[in-house]
């Protein structure tokens, strides 16, 4: 382990708890980047031994158009939603459960799709195979319940899989 | 020009008004448990978001400063939402499962809520 490594044993939760602490603060001075940095320092150097093997990401470059894709998804979704809410009728709403396969493999990467799909309106995940290689996930008005899985996949687990494997 | 910032926030508000509304309004017409779980999905996204971003325009435009907080918020939002929301389908599915038909898990045995199984969930290679 180089000596980089045994300081900074995540780098990037490091400059993140540094943004958090700023963000905090709310207004910009050199004093509380000092005290971000050395919380971004302490933190993860404490939860170091309860999160053993967590994952780097290979391109956090393409975390912004993820989180683009996702919030345009989640105006339009919620959109739909509202409108299957206020004008169809109860018993017009075709419920269903999909499986989704997971191409993922590193809890966090599961976790963030997960976490995904239950903020776009429409769908909740609602719980994982036991081995950890299929979602389930409950959809509240899905005619066609294989295009949502696709979609999810194309949409979310492709750009997922970029971004953490 | 404090009044477009005014107008803006007043058109922002509304919209996060109406769907935090829809949201609580599908809380009270959707009949089961299962889609109940969708309404509260929709408040935190569009409804609080609409109205942190009015807060953010009123901060800028009527009281000249940059805030920030507002996005913090989302982030801690969007952090613990689906946490809240995958306990209560986990909870459900553990005490009513039986009265859904799920579907199969292709390859592994079984879904980890009705898993007896002691391994692992998920392994990193």
């Amino acid at each position: 382990m180089t000596l980089f490594r045994r300081i900074f044993p995540h780098p990037l939760l490091t400059v993140l708890l540094t943004l958090v602490w700023l963000m905090l603060v709310n207004r910009f001075s050199w004093n509380s980047v000092i005290f971000g940095f050395f919380l971004g320092l302490l933190i993860p150097f404490v939860i170091r031994p309860y999160w053993p093997n967590m994952s780097r990401m290979r391109h956090p470059g393409k975390i912004a158009e993820y989180v683009a894709v996702v919030l345009y998804d989640i105006i339009v979704a919620n959109i739909t939603v509202a409108w299957l809410i206020l004008f169809k009728r109860r018993d017009q709403l075709r419920q269903a459960w999909i499986s989704i396969p997971l191409e993922l493999r590193t809890p966090e990467a599961i976790t963030t799709l997960a976490a995904t799909i239950t903020l776009t309106p429409g769908t909740v995940s609602c719980d994982i195979s036991d081995k950890g290689h299929y979602l389930l996930v409950h959809c509240l008005h899905a005619p066609d319940p294989d295009a949502v899985r696709d979609e999810i996949i194309n949409r979310y687990e492709r750009r997922l899989v970029e971004i953490f494997e | 020009m404090e009044q477009i910032f005014d107008i803006l926030a007043a058109i922002f508000l509304v919209i996060g008004g109406f769907f935090g509304f829809v949201g609580s309004f599908g809380l009270l017409k959707l009949g089961d448990p299962m889609s109940r779980l969708h309404a509260p999905t929709k408040a935190t996204t569009l409804g609080v978001g609409g109205v942190l971003i009015a807060s953010l325009l009123h901060s800028f435009g009527a009281e000249g400063y940059v805030s920030v907080h507002e996005l913090l918020i989302t982030l801690f939002l969007f952090l613990t939402a689906p946490i809240t929301a995958l306990f209560i389908a986990k909870a459900h599915i553990h005490r009513h499962g039986d009265d859904y038909e799920l579907p199969p898990t292709g390859g592994d045995a079984s879904w980890a809520v009705l898993s007896d199984s002691e391994e692992e969930p998920v392994k990193t290679d």
